[in-house]
């Protein structure tokens, strides 16, 4: 509240209270799938016929848990594999991609930086389908030219881990850059004029420096792979990650198991927003 | 320091070099013959031939651009519903609130989408269907006789879109409004500015950055959705993402699918190069 603006009681009651609407807008959604993840019933929907724990651990159909539903757990280990390779990937790109941008001087800087964007601006299924396309595309072509069959290069783990890996870079590269700009130059001067060499000055004071954001971008882009579903859709092959198992499940007929899934992803999330909100207090990004 | 050795321009190809790769195979190529594939047509087994066909079947079969049409009108509407429902709220955690209680509240803001769109999506299936939460405590409230179902229309995807957009506004503006000084508005009021003139004069030409980031990013993100549309809208969403879905991936035709993404893309560039025009404001300035 700016104090020297008087509001009048009224204006200020129905302020709070749109605050207050606009927060059981956001949150309703989440409460829901959380809630109805402990309903006794084989759909989650109303009534509620009273409080289990078996769509966590329940061992027979209909009532299979979570815990004991193969198809489900294979497909969060594919999910974690996908977005470790993602995150590993998005980092070293985005590292470079930061020292590029913030410590050289090259022609032609500022158009490769618009097109770093780019990925941003570009909607995630014409993203998927282009790069599915193309990579279809050279397979074909070293099949044809030299009878090598390329199977990666088609609809495959490695095309999604692809897919993810062109956007979710710009987004950690961002996050990057805008640590490394906050850097002071002279700490590294420093280090040359104590003997180090360059190598050794970036790898005992620049990196370190950069830790938290390269933490925060590894966590965004943990998640934000984990997460993905637009791309992936496109590129996915036989061994589907989580999200495109539940869109099948949610498409044959939601059971409740789906919000056991969503709920333990939600505190999965939290906790990874929580640790994400503190590095940020630590390096303030934008 | 001594640039412009040797040794540093190493540095330079070293860190290029990745950079470049990434661009070129991931991103440059793949729309390129993406652009060019759609630009051609069958003849026969393995024989491809330059042809607009393509696209004159996209004029020429009304489904595909009606589609097309209705979902840019949507993602416009749903934008513009986005930025109606958060500004009040980035305004009020921008210059209502402060200290520790404002950060809490932006980090609220925040929580719901470090969760996946699909479970958002499914938390709004639960809410409108037949069975669902809204439906059965109107008939609790005796609002109504039976159950209704809200799913499955234009206005379940509305609400879902909206939804899953509401971060990608709230934090470009919330951050652009704060970075109004205090003494601004005030200004604006000693100089005889009402609440209204305040914000037209004072607050909303200074969150405009936001404002034109925000929408930008927005309207993107919903043109080119297709979990919420093929979820909340069902059989007869219409979303134009489902018909290049359909293309490549259930009747194999890429040709065909090729061209509707390159249409898809040339509205999202236009409409964002219409939104920096009409703001004068800049792509990158814009974007980070």
């Amino acid at each position: 509240m700016i104090p020297s603006i008087p509001h009048s009681r009224l204006f200020r009651t129905t302020y709070a209270s749109y605050i207050v609407l606009f927060f059981l807008f956001l949150a309703a959604p989440l409460i829901v799938v959380g809630t109805f993840a402990f309903n006794d019933s084989l759909f989650p929907s109303l009534p509620w016929k009273g409080a289990t724990l078996d769509w966590f651990f329940g061992s027979e159909q209909p009532k299979l848990g979570l815990f004991q539903d193969d198809p489900i757990l294979k497909s969060i280990l594919v999910s974690f594999f996908i977005a470790s390779c993602t995150t590993v990937l998005s980092l070293l790109l985005a590292t470079c991609n930061a020292f590029l941008f913030e410590r050289e001087q090259f022609p032609g800087k500022n158009l490769l930086y618009i097109l770093m964007l780019m990925p941003l601006v570009i909607p995630g299924v014409i993203l998927g389908v282009s790069i599915l396309v193309f990579s279809s595309s050279i397979a074909n072509w070293f099949e044809m030219n030299f009878g090598w069959e390329l199977d990666f290069l088609y609809p495959s783990t490695t095309l999604v881990i692809l897919g993810q890996f062109a956007f979710i870079s710009t987004i950690c590269t961002l996050i990057v850059s805008a640590r490394l700009r906050k850097f002071d130059l002279s700490l590294e001067e420093a280090a040359l004029n104590l003997g180090a060499t360059k190598w050794g000055a970036i790898w005992t004071i620049t990196l370190p420096f950069l830790k938290p954001a390269l933490i925060g971008a590894g966590i965004v882009s943990f998640l934000m792979s984990f997460e993905n579903f637009n791309t992936t859709l496109m590129l996915v092959g036989s061994d589907a990650p989580l999200t495109i198992a539940m869109f099948d499940r949610l498409r044959e007929g939601a059971t409740p198991v789906l919000n056991a899934i969503s709920l333990m992803l939600m505190v999965a999330s939290s906790i990874l927003a929580i640790i994400s909100l503190l590095m940020d207090k630590k390096s303030p990004t934008t | 320091m001594s640039l412009r050795t040797p040794k540093l321009r190493l540095g330079l190809l070293l860190l290029l070099t990745p950079m470049l790769l990434w661009l070129l195979l991931l991103i440059i190529l793949p729309h390129v013959n993406m652009a060019i594939i759609s630009l051609s047509e069958r003849v026969s087994a393995g024989e491809y031939a330059f042809s607009l066909s393509n696209y004159a079947e996209f004029f020429t079969e009304s489904l595909y651009w009606n589609t097309f049409l209705r979902t840019a009108t949507m993602s416009i509407l749903v934008t513009f519903l986005t930025l109606i429902i958060a500004f009040p709220v980035s305004y009020y955690i921008a210059k209502m609130l402060r200290g520790r209680t404002k950060g809490l509240v932006f980090a609220l803001c925040l929580i719901p989408f470090w969760v996946s769109e699909l479970v958002r999506t499914y938390g709004w299936m639960i809410l409108l269907r037949e069975t669902g939460v809204v439906s059965s405590s109107l008939q609790w409230l005796g609002l109504t006789d039976g159950p209704i179902e809200f799913l499955y229309n234009d206005a379940a995807i509305i609400v879902g879109l909206v939804y899953t957009s509401m971060l990608f506004m709230v934090v470009p503006l919330t951050t652009t409004l704060d970075s109004l000084d205090d003494s601004y508005i005030e200004a604006g009021y000693d100089l005889g500015g009402n609440g209204f003139t305040v914000m037209r004069e004072v607050v909303i030409p200074h969150a405009m950055p936001g404002i034109v980031s925000g929408c930008i990013v927005v309207f993107m993100l919903t043109l080119g959705n297709y979990l919420t549309p093929a979820l909340l809208g069902g059989k007869d969403s219409l979303w134009f993402t489902e018909q290049i879905f359909t293309q490549f991936i259930t009747r194999f035709n890429w040709e065909q699918g090729s061209a509707f993404g390159i249409l898809l893309l040339f509205l999202s560039s236009f409409i964002v190069w219409l939104g920096l025009k009409l703001s004068r404001q800049s792509f990158t300035r814009v974007m980070s």
